[in-house]
Formats: structure tokens, C-alpha cells, sequence
């Protein structure tokens, strides 16, 4: 057992297994991206006070749960990257912070266009929206120190401090945003009350959230192994696997 | 200790004998102020409602302007890397190093911020608790921006990225000084915003200058 972790710390490894398990992963997703899109879609009832647009949720909130996820393994990976210098949990971190950047970002624009029917506007300066655009900011700031500093694992240790700095920060901007707009008392967001969720959307719903994970672990899994190849291109593996294709 | 006080010793000196690097930062703090009358309109009811926000956008803006030099001449001519290989606590260094430039370019700002206050119409029930503001926040300002400083040091044209870093994590600051300040001007409490900020501040001065010292080493690795 504790072989086979260590075997999958190195990198070559990491690359022969990740492709293995690729095929399953793409599988599945398609299989419940199909499945959570056409119950929430098609099968899933309309909503009685929002009519068809609601449901965009089904993309918006897992698409929201992911942003925060993403981030939290991205420190993850940092961490354990700084204590142990793993390479590959460098090369996890960093494969992290694009895909959880488009989930927020994605998260975001569903939100605005669900917004502009719903509330009449596309943006309102709501606690949550807020913090999901700060947490934009924070991906962002990891990218680009990331890609601003040369040796690449220098740069993916000095993200890890960054995305670390980051989770310590991201309840105290979540509870900061929040009570910065009930101090306000600003123009009362016409939030409508949701009524507790029907089961018939709740279940396409949690498909999709399963759906997304599923997305994320394999767009992550190509990612890393990409950036295994790029930053192993000197090893002699790399070279066989690269004639090999 | 004595490491620590001579580290602040030669930071205050080294701003001493370069006076005018000292003044800029809070030059441009006033140039920022003026230019908000100047852009909105001169009417006292509108300056007042922005009073609170203006001047601490203004000071954050300015802290972060002068953010490059804590680290940034050192690493250049050499003595940070003398600073990590030396046998004393570097957290405990850092601390020295960013408690200068608090006294340089952050307590300034309390003395500066009550009188462009007066030219924003704040109204002066307001005006001590936009000083205990700065009192708590600059501080921290300056303690997250070293982290940031930090990661950056090693690169060539840090100060952009810097800003990019370094502003997504003042914004619960900002939320709760000017909120704090805001309050105070319309004659409500502020203990619970000041308290935070005090919370604030211990976190800040507890947790980042590991991380400062640890962005140090990987930028000089």
C-alpha cells in the first residue's frame, strides 16, 4: 500500500497511472453530464415563481461549490508541496488554480445572466457575488505569480505560500463581505426566498455537482500530466514516452 | 532582541538620509485626495458620504506605493541575503524590517489623514475614530504587503503583480475601517469594527512574518 503511494509520488508513474484511469474518468463524466443535464433540463419540473430560468443552477451552484473546492485543494497541494517538496503535488497545486479560475469564472457569468431576469440587474453588490469575485482575484494573483517568476519550481513553491496565505483569508473575506452588507443596509436585494429545494431538483442537481467533480478530476489529471512531460523533458522517460507516440 | 533593534536602527537610518523617498508615499496620498473634490463635485453632502472610503482607499494606495522599499534595496545590494544567513530568527528580522517601515510611512498617515479629512468635510465626531482606524490598520497593511513584497522581491518588475497580490487581501480591512469610520460619522457604535481590526491586527502580527520570512527564502533560493 505505502509503496504503491510512494511509487505514485514520482512523476513517471504518476504519468503511466493517470493515463490509465483517464479513459474511466471521461467515461463517467459523460455519463453524468448526460444523465444531470437532461433530468435537470428536460425531466425537472419548472419552477413555480421562476419559471425555466431557474434552471441554470444547474450549472451555476456546482459550478460556485467547485470554485471554493478547487481552491481548497489547490492549498492542499501547496501545503504538502512546501512540508514534503513533493514535485508532484507542485505540479497538482499549480494545475489547479486555471481550472478553479474558469469554474469561478463561470460561476460568475451564470449568475449574471440568471441575475439580469431575476433581480433586474446583472451585477448587485450581494455578499456572496462579492466574495466570489474577490476569490476570482485570488486565483488570478496564483496564475500570475506563477508565470511570473522563471524557474518553475520556485514559482509553483511561491504560489503555494500564496495559495496558503489565500486560505487563511478567504473565511475572513467571506464573514467581512457579509457583514459589510448588512451594515449597509444597502437597497434590499430582492433575494427571493427559496422555498426548500423539491427533491426532483435536488437529485439532477447533486448529479451535476457529482458531474463537475468528476469533470475536475480528469481536466486536472491532463493538466498535471502535461506539466509532468513539460517539466520532466530532460529525463530519459520522457523521451521514450514522447517517441513511443 | 539586539538583532532586531539593530535592523531598526539601519532601516530608520537608511530612510533618514534619504528624505525625500521618505515624503513621497504621503505626497501622493494628498495628490489622491485632492483629486476626488476635483473628479465628484465640491458639494460638502456629497465629500462627507465619501469621506470615510476616500481616505482609506487613499492611504491603502499609498502603503502599497511605498510597500517595494522594505525589501526591495536590500535584496538588490545584497544584505537581505546576509539577513537570512545570519544566525538570529528571520521572522524576528523581518518584524524589525516592517515595524520600520510602519514608522515610516504608515504613522505618518495618522497625523496626515484628520486634516485632508477636514478638506472632505468629514464630520469631526468621526475624526478619532478615522485615526484609531489607521492606528490598527496600517499595521497590517504593512505586515500582509511584506508577504507579498516578499514573493516578489527576486523578480525584475514586481510592482504590478504586487498590487494584484497584495489587494484582494486588504479588502476586509477596507470593508471594516471605512464601515467603522462611516459608522462614527453618523453617530453609531464602532467597538465591534474596532475590535475586529484588532483581531485583525494580532493575526497579521502573529501568522505573517513566518510567511514573509518563508516567501524570503524561496524568492533568494
Amino acid at each position: 500500500m505505502w509503496t504503491f503511494f510512494h511509487k505514485l509520488g514520482s512523476p513517471r508513474y504518476f504519468y503511466t497511472y493517470a493515463g490509465r484511469l483517464l479513459p474511466w474518468l471521461a467515461v463517467l463524466t459523460l455519463i453524468l453530464f448526460g444523465v444531470g443535464l437532461y433530468w435537470g433540463l428536460v425531466v425537472a419540473p419548472a419552477d413555480y415563481q421562476q419559471g425555466e430560468s431557474y434552471r441554470i443552477i444547474f450549472i451555476h451552484v456546482p459550478a460556485a461549490w467547485m470554485s471554493m473546492f478547487v481552491y481548497m485543494v489547490m492549498a492542499g497541494a501547496g501545503a504538502i508541496a512546501l512540508i514534503w517538496k513533493m514535485k508532484l503535488a507542485e505540479v497538482v497545486a499549480i494545475s489547479c488554480a486555471p481550472i478553479g479560475a474558469s469554474f469561478t469564472a463561470l460561476a460568475l457569468v451564470t449568475g449574471m445572466l440568471w441575475g439580469k431576469p431575476m433581480w433586474g440587474a446583472y451585477w448587485v453588490w450581494d455578499a456572496r457575488l462579492t466574495s466570489e469575485l474577490i476569490l476570482l482575484f485570488l486565483y488570478l494573483g496564483v496564475i500570475s505569480l506563477y508565470s511570473a517568476i522563471e524557474d518553475t519550481r520556485t514559482a509553483s513553491r511561491a504560489a503555494a505560500i500564496l495559495a496558503l496565505v489565500g486560505v487563511v483569508n478567504i473565511p475572513i473575506i467571506h464573514y467581512s463581505v457579509v457583514w459589510w452588507n448588512t451594515l449597509h443596509q444597502g437597497a434590499t436585494i430582492t433575494k427571493l426566498d427559496q422555498p426548500s429545494m423539491d427533491t426532483r431538483m435536488l437529485i439532477p442537481l447533486l448529479i451535476m455537482a457529482v458531474a463537475f467533480k468528476a469533470y475536475f478530476g480528469m481536466v486536472l489529471l491532463m493538466r498535471a500530466r502535461c506539466e509532468v512531460l513539460e517539466r520532466e523533458r530532460n529525463s530519459n522517460w520522457v523521451r521514450e514516452v514522447v517517441q513511443l507516440s | 532582541m539586539s538583532a532586531f533593534n539593530a535592523v531598526l536602527k539601519r532601516d530608520l537610518l537608511l530612510t533618514y538620509r534619504n528624505r525625500s523617498e521618505m515624503a513621497n508615499p504621503l505626497l501622493f496620498f494628498v495628490l489622491v485626495i485632492t483629486l476626488f473634490p476635483l473628479a465628484i463635485s465640491p458639494e460638502s453632502s456629497v465629500l462627507k458620504t465619501l469621506a470615510p472610503g476616500v481616505v482609506w482607499v487613499a492611504a491603502l494606495l499609498a502603503s502599497l506605493l511605498s510597500l517595494d522599499t522594505i525589501f526591495r534595496t536590500d535584496f538588490e545590494d545584497g544584505s537581505l541575503e546576509q539577513l537570512l544567513v545570519s544566525p538570529h530568527s528571520l521572522p524576528a528580522l523581518v518584524m524589525a524590517k516592517v515595524l520600520a517601515h510602519w514608522l515610516v510611512a504608515g504613522l505618518p498617515l495618522l497625523v496626515l489623514a484628520p486634516l485632508l479629512a477636514v478638506l472632505l468635510y468629514l464630520p469631526s465626531e468621526a475624526m478619532l475614530t478615522l485615526v484609531l482606524t489607521l492606528a490598527l490598520g496600517t499595521p497590517v497593511l504593512s505586515l500582509i504587503g511584506a508577504i507579498g513584497v516578499g514573493l516578489t522581491v527576486g523578480l525584475r518588475k514586481g510592482g504590478m503583480l504586487l498590487s494584484l497580490l497584495v489587494l484582494p487581501l486588504y479588502i476586509p480591512l477596507l470593508i471594516f475601517a471605512s464601515g467603522a469610520v462611516d459608522a462614527a460619522a453618523s453617530g453609531l457604535a464602532v467597538n465591534g469594527q474596532l475590535a475586529i481590526m484588532g483581531a485583525l491586527l494580532i493575526l497579521a502580527l502573529t501568522l505573517t512574518p513566518f510567511a514573509t520570512a518563508a516567501a524570503l527564502r524561496i524568492s533568494l533560493s
